[in-house]
């Protein structure tokens, strides 16, 4: 029994050591920084930031919403994140395949019915519908990535061209509303818990990526195939279905985003729908630290990078910027972390500090 | 005479540099001198700080302190550019062209020939020609890059260097991807211009080279400077013993065990019969190998040695033939499936097919075994570190850590943790392509061991050298090619440098 | 069909074996084999349409010059191995400035050009510093480029402006007349052929880019960074300088296309210049530029032009009322095309370097 106790102790304090090391090396403690920087910003101008209370059954406050608004994209992220990693190109059709899947399922449930609330078919039924739109969205860009070989960028532009008509041609041409409350679900609340269902989502999806690229080998895979493509064939990986696997998930993912999307506001809208994600999605995962060369990447990083994104323009929002004008701000300061965080200026910083300072030693000597 | 006062007197020095990468004292006050028309040598056992040397040199690198002089000036050195200007060219250990162009404006870039402000292509092709075929380089100027192999590639890189009006040369490890007439090709220019007065540095793990051409040999161990000599004054031995810093044993104590009537009746462990694959252009082959047993496959370079075992492995995949494995058909479709059958295959080309820069050392070893598991089955943390330890230790790998980038090893290293790879997977038949590549003499003989011990195993090994000398010392058996065709095999009675020249040149017929 | 592009496809082959095509060119010969081919099918499908005329062939170009401009400065960032995708927001910044600036006619309609270049270039300088030098990825600082332009158009005006200024709508509706070029119509007027000054202008450019790209030392250090940026520096290119140049032009190209779509479109509107990043990207895709870098040429991005143009032509030829299918087609017509390139361009390049190995 001590002997156990022992043990653990050790290995928690050399795991606490390992953590603390990578931190101090990666770029990823940077995007944590400039997190905590817009957070105490915000106990600054806006007192009651961190305040959290409980109205209607809910938690809420500017962190609770945060963690809300940011959900989509998050999941989102985290698609984009293997994307990248495995094909070094980006994967510009997930606010499509968020309409598309979106649509199957209001399809599923409204029937042909514009506006109603009887479910057509069964719930569950409807949304693993909805998924399956989004698989098959993500094997379309996998097949033409992997087996063409054609870039991604330009491959998951036909998606994205055509994904928002295709996802109104399911509905009908039309916005559908879907107003049984059990819709509701999945993007506001399941009666009785007190926390918003998006947040659940977010944070599951969160814990079993994670879990994936811990318990199996997909992390390296996803690398390996992302860094150089022959070798790695060599080794006996398949790069092929890697990388189509990682569209199919990136697929999945952003069908659930937008799953939980139109359940948020109860109707299904793919012109509306995850419009422009792709781009916060892309930029989420560069401010987590990410190379969007491929190769390596960082799950955690790009969380992060997402939630910051959200809380960079519910901060702006706090602060009464206009919403056509937000992205002149957001751009600003996405640049000014983007820049503070590059080597180069972390060198020249270190340069000047140790001038500083071998100064101000002769002075003292 | 003024020739010889030149000689004497050195021009480019090189004082005090260090040079330290994270986890690394790479140059450790290290001085360097070098004199107008003199070849020197550079040596070192992998990872002394060789390449570091030159690329501090060069300006790749900015080096955290020491001094250049350049005929008693100082000089910064910041950039590649900086280094052009001081009429310093170099040909750097990994072929560094750009593939997407064409192979003369490979020769040109930054020194195209211009009319008004343009550029001449067709001057830039006419001179292109004339100076590939000085060289005696078998390229179409034309042809974009990457569509030659990596000799040419290795040549065209030389041919770059050599065409700047130089004053001094530099060439990390040139000889590395080349055979025998190349290399004798690149002496007499090496020749030409050191009596113009050039000042070369020569990288090389080739002592016979060093002793045919060098006059000069500056050691490095461990990043520290050992000293320089004169050729003449350090015999072989004394060489060796200064860049390991301890004796090693003679070559000549390994021993094959040549007998082959015992695989007679034997199930072979690999019999391809007239196999070919589509892709490759070599003619339908067949060969038999046996458990324990060493072969060789000689012929010059792009005679069709590595597309032939690159077959065999399903890198190239065969359109035409069978394989049987242990007596069964192998269907070998993918690597992957050559793998499941024990098979490994350590690439000619470490830098495309080979390593994955950004990953860690440890990541780079286990991935085959990883892969051969599959996606579920992950490695433990504990076992993957225990392996890379193993495999650093043993291979003696010269790294700050195992999770540090492949990419920061010395290029020796880096094959050493290609090896390790395969080596990790416990292989039945493994097919080694240039696995000594730009290892040091150590090692070398270490690898050569390990290949003769993993034979007595019962493994089978295919192995593929530029050396003769290597291959004489470890194959028991030897395929030739020539022409992209499986023109013999030679056992045991004829294995000898003269029979097997005879073949591979066709001499015989 | 199927029998010419079998042919094509062989002959093809055959040009390889002969002599190493490179990529780039042969990407290019795919492209322009394709909208010869796409350009008689439509001649042929759409009979009344008038495809076989001058004026058509010539308006599909007067319509998207502004688009090649767009299109030229993502091919020469794409080749240094970059990217730009702030060019849409900088070409509706500057119609909206220039609306802006036009409104109550106190302004010469000749500041327009400076301006419009002076906001390109001042894009360009920002983004190009900081990708060459303080080493940020691309992508992310043109797409916050791209945000903050989309952000001040509305700062400088949140409503369309509609631009009145005579001297600028001269220049816009002005034509010149191709001699010799037309057909003749039915009653017997002739339809002669026309260039817009903005299309005018844009062939202009294009000639001095591709002579810029082929002929210069700095086009050429584009092709070696974009192909491999270490070597490129151990070659003894100025790497930095070479891509932060390439951005600065590439901005340089978006203002003059942010003047060219005024000249084309002439007002002010908050939606202007969206989504044309992507359009621009595709052109020079289809064009045969990579966006891994170090392969393509502008000539090519010229071919890719027209055929965007193109099948914005002949999309709404099909008659389809419905208004999303349209650009499901397009993209159809986008996937068939690209479908053909990488089948082609498999089908023929690697493979065969590969075992071209002397
Ligand atoms: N970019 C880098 N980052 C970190 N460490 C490096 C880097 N380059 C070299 N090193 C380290 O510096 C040491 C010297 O490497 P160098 O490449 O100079 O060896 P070398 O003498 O050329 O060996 P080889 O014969 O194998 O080419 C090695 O231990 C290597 O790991
Ligand atoms: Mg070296």
């Amino acid at each position: 029994m001590r002997f156990l106790n022992i043990r653990t102790g050790v290995s928690i304090k050399s795991g606490l050591k390992t953590i603390a090391k990578s931190l101090a090396s990666s770029r990823l403690t940077f995007s944590i920084v400039i997190l905590l920087i817009v957070l105490v910003q915000n106990i600054i101008t806006t007192p009651t930031f961190f305040k959290v209370s409980i109205t209607n059954g809910l938690l809420s406050g500017y962190i609770p919403n945060i963690l809300d608004e940011a959900s989509e994209l998050v999941i989102v992220t985290l698609g984009m994140t293997l994307v990248i990693a495995a094909t070094g190109g980006v994967d510009i059709s997930v606010g499509a395949i968020m309409a598309i899947s979106a649509s199957f399922c209001g399809l599923m449930l409204n029937g042909s019915e514009y506006r109603t609330d009887v479910f057509h078919n069964p719930y569950i039924l409807a949304l693993l519908i909805g998924l399956l739109g989004g698989a098959l969205c993500g094997v379309f860009n996998g097949f033409l990535v992997s087996y063409l070989k054609m870039q991604p960028m330009i491959a998951t532009l036909i998606l994205f061209t055509a994904g928002r008509s295709i996802a109104k041609q399911i509905t009908h041409g039309q916005t559908i509303y879907i107003m049984n409350p059990v819709y509701k679900y999945l993007g506001v609340q399941i009666p009785g818990v007190p926390i918003r269902t998006t947040i659940i989502v977010s944070t599951v999806i969160i814990v079993i990526m994670v879990l994936v690229t811990k318990l199996t080998s997909l992390g390296l895979y996803v690398q390996s195939v992302g860094i150089n493509g022959s070798p790695s064939r060599l080794v006996g990986l398949n790069s092929r279905m890697i990388k189509l696997m990682a569209f199919v998930i990136c697929g999945i993912l952003s069908g659930i985003a937008g799953l939980v999307g139109s359940s948020s506001i109860g109707s299904v809208n793919s012109g509306e729908l995850g419009l422009s994600i792709e781009m916060d999605a892309i930029l989420a995962v560069a401010l987590g630290g990410n190379m969007l060369g491929g190769g390596k990447f960082s799950i955690a990083g790009s969380v992060i990078g997402a939630y910051t994104i959200q809380a960079i323009t519910t901060t702006l929002y706090a602060m009464s910027v206009r919403a056509d004008q937000l992205n002149v701000f957001t751009a600003f300061i996405i640049i000014v972390i983007i820049v503070a965080s590059s080597d180069v200026f972390k060198d020249k910083v270190q340069k000047l500090t140790r001038k500083v300072f071998s100064k101000n030693v002769s002075v003292g000597g | 005479m003024n020739n010889e006062m030149q000689q004497n007197k050195p021009s480019l020095i090189m004082e005090g540099i260090g040079k330290s990468f994270p986890g690394v004292r790479a140059l450790n006050h290290v001085g360097f001198k070098l004199r107008r028309g003199e070849i020197h040598a550079l040596m070192g056992e992998n990872g002394a700080g060789k390449s570091t040397l030159i690329k501090v040199l060069t300006g790749v690198y900015l080096m955290d302190e020491g001094s250049v002089t350049l005929d008693g000036k100082p000089i910064v050195i910041r950039s590649p550019q900086d280094a052009q200007k001081h009429a310093i060219s170099t040909v750097y250990q990994e072929v560094n062209l750009c593939p997407n162009l064409t192979v003369m404006e490979n020769l040109f870039l930054g020194r195209e020939p211009r009319k008004m402000g343009f550029i001449d292509w067709r001057t830039m092709n006419r001179k292109a020609e004339e100076l590939l075929q000085e060289l005696n380089i078998y390229a179409d100027p034309t042809a974009q890059l990457d569509t030659c192999s990596i000799a040419i590639q290795q040549m065209i890189a030389i041919a770059r260097a050599v065409n700047t009006k130089c004053k001094f040369l530099i060439l990390d490890e040139p000889t590395s991807s080349l055979d025998a007439d190349e290399v004798k090709k690149l002496f007499t220019l090496m020749r030409q211009l050191k009596d113009k007065g050039v000042g070369i540095i020569f990288i090389t793990h080739f002592i016979k080279q060093v002793y045919e051409i060098c006059d000069r040999i500056t050691v490095l161990r461990n990043g520290e400077l050992v000293g320089e000599f004169e050729v003449e004054s350090l015999p072989r031995l004394e060489l060796v013993k200064k860049m390991m810093g301890k004796e090693i044993e003679i070559l000549s104590d390994l021993a094959v065990n040549k007998d082959e009537s015992k695989y007679d009746g034997e199930v072979p462990m690999i019999d391809a019969r007239d196999l070919s694959s589509g892709t490759s252009n070599v003619a339908p082959f067949s060969l038999k190998m046996y458990k324990g047993e060493v072969v060789g496959f000689a012929g010059l370079l792009g005679s069709g040695r590595s597309e032939l075992v690159r077959t065999i492995y399903g890198a190239d995949k065969a359109v035409q033939g069978q394989l049987y494995i242990k007596g069964k058909d192998g269907k070998i479709k993918k690597p992957l499936d050559a793998m499941k059958q024990g098979m490994a295959y350590l690439p000619e080309d470490r830098k495309a097919d080979g390593i994955f820069a950004e990953l860690s050392v440890r990541e780079n070893i286990i991935i085959a075994l990883q892969a051969k598991h599959g996606l579920f089955k992950r490695l433990r943390r504990k076992d993957m570190e225990r392996y890379a330890d193993e495999y650093i230790k043993l291979l003696n790998i010269k790294t700050a850590s195992r999770e540090t980038p492949i990419k920061s090893l010395s290029g020796g290293n880096q094959q050493k943790v290609i090896l390790a790879r395969w080596l990790l997977t416990n292989p039945e038949f493994m097919i080694l392509d240039e696995p000594t590549r730009g290892i040091d003499i150590g090692t070398k003989t270490e690898i050569q061991r390990l290949i003769l011990k993993l034979a007595s195993e019962g493994k089978s090994i295919a192995f593929i050298s530029s050396e003769m000398d290597e291959m004489l010392r470890t194959c028991s058996r030897m395929v030739v090619l020539r022409d992209r065709c499986k023109v013999g095999e030679l056992t045991q009675t004829q294995l000898n440098q003269n029979t097997i020249m005879r073949t591979i040149a066709g001499g015989e017929q | 069909m199927k029998d010419s592009s079998k042919s094509i496809m062989q002959s093809q082959k055959l040009i390889l074996k002969r002599k190493g095509l490179s990529d780039t060119k042969l990407l290019l010969l795919i492209t322009v084999s394709l909208f010869v081919i796409l350009y008689i099918l439509s001649a042929i499908l759409f009979a009344d349409r008038n495809f076989a005329k001058y004026s058509v062939f010539f308006n599909l170009f007067n319509n998207k010059a502004y688009l090649l401009m767009l299109a030229l400065g993502l091919t020469i960032v794409m080749i240094s191995g970059s990217i730009d995708i702030s060019v849409g927001g900088v070409t509706g910044l500057v119609s909206m400035v220039i609306a802006t600036m036009l409104v109550d006619s106190t302004v010469s309609a000749v500041w327009s050009i400076p301006v419009a270049l002076a906001i390109g270039i001042v894009f360009g300088i920002v983004q190009g510093y900081l990708i060459a030098y303080m080493d940020i990825q691309p992508f992310i600082v043109t797409l916050s480029g791209m945000f903050f332009a989309r952000g001040m158009i509305s700062v400088i005006n949140p409503r369309s402006v509609p631009i009145t200024d005579e001297m600028f709508m001269c220049w816009s509706s002005a034509r010149v007349y191709i001699p010799f070029l037309y057909n003749v119509r039915r009653h017997g007027t002739h339809d002669v052929a026309y260039l817009t000054p903005a299309a005018i202008v844009a062939i202009i450019v294009m000639i001095v880019i591709i002579i810029m790209c082929k002929k210069t030392k700095f086009g050429r250090s584009l092709y070696a960074i974009g192909g491999n940026p270490q070597s490129a520096l151990l070659m003894g290119v100025n790497v930095k300088r070479t891509k932060f140049l390439a951005h600065v032009l590439c901005g340089l190209l978006a203002g003059i296309g942010g003047l060219l779509y005024t000249l084309f479109a002439p007002s002010g509107n908050p939606g202007n210049g969206y989504g044309y990043e992507i359009d621009a990207i595709s052109s020079s895709v289809i064009g045969g530029v990579m966006l891994s870098g170090g392969v393509g040429l502008p000539i090519g991005t010229f071919f890719g032009v027209l055929i965007n143009a193109l099948i914005e032509r002949v999309v709404p030829l099909l008659g389809i009322v419905d208004a999303s299918w349209p650009r499901i087609i397009t993209s159809a017509f986008l996937f068939a095309f690209i479908v053909l390139q990488s089948v082609f361009a498999r089908g023929t390049g690697r493979r065969l370097t590969r075992s071209r190995i002397t």
